[in-house]
């Protein structure tokens, strides 16, 4: 069984990453693979959907810290929707709802994009 | 829960892959020691950041240096104790960060300290650089 499997799917000019499993040191490379390449297609509308992620760690949420700049100087941005309990109280715990867009659903994100 | 005081070690190499197989042991741990689901996932987070950082630091990503993981459990209270024999830091020299001023400036990694010292009731470091660096991490039920 893969310990952490990222899908892409997109909407238009919006992708969406459906991530799932763990999301630690040793998987986060594969997400940041994930998201260079969207980059690289300067594809800066981007849907982070939670929703099969079970855990993660500050390997993972350093992800997020390291593209959310370049992202946002393009006019696009990181928007991250169904977090379980357990996933939202690491995201709270290191204050980044005051940084980041987090929602409660895939389609809310998709909406603010448009 | 035992009566009087257990101890368990895990001797793994320092890879990333086995952080999985860390958590595993250290959550079915604590919920042996008698902690609810937050509190396990808790200790589980702590001793990964610890671990990922032996790893990433200590080590400097040599893999297969072993990281040893003991885990003591007492009536109250629940120790896991994280050493390696790799290059040790000076802990006075890393200040916790201002969450704030430190999101504002997008710093990548860095964070592993932060969440354990939030995550853990007591945490306490001793750096022997090249000989011992221990970080002993405590939670009581």
């Amino acid at each position: 069984m893969a310990l952490f499997e990222v899908n892409r799917k997109e909407d238009s000019e919006i992708a969406v990453l459906n991530i799932k499993g763990y999301l630690d040191a040793h998987t986060a490379p594969k997400l940041e693979e994930e998201i260079q390449s969207l980059m690289n297609e300067q594809k800066y509308k981007i849907v982070v959907n939670f929703s099969e992620l079970t855990y993660i760690s500050s390997a993972g949420l350093g992800v997020f810290m390291g593209f959310i700049e370049p992202i946002r100087e393009n006019a696009g941005d990181i928007k991250l929707t169904n977090m379980t309990p357990k996933i939202f109280r690491v995201f709270d715990l290191l204050g980044f709802p005051s940084l980041y867009d987090i929602l409660d659903l895939e389609e809310d994100a998709i909406a603010k994009f448009k | 829960m035992p009566k009087n005081k257990a101890t368990y070690h895990l001797k793994i190499p320092s890879q990333t892959d086995n952080l999985e197989v860390i958590r595993e042991f250290i959550s079915n741990l604590a919920r042996k020691a008698g902690f609810q689901n937050d509190d396990v996932d808790k200790i589980e987070l702590a001793v990964d950041e610890a671990c990922s950082n032996v790893i990433k630091h200590a080590y400097k990503k040599t893999d297969k240096k072993p990281i040893i993981i003991s885990v003591e459990i007492e009536k109250n209270k629940f120790t896991v104790s994280v050493t390696d024999h790799g290059k040790g830091f000076d802990i006075n020299k890393i200040k916790t960060p201002d969450m704030k001023e430190y999101l504002a400036q997008m710093r990548v990694g860095g964070l592993g300290i932060y969440l354990i010292k939030s995550l853990m009731d007591e945490v306490d470091f001793t750096i022997e650089p090249g000989v011992k660096n221990q970080v002993k991490l405590v939670k009581y039920v």
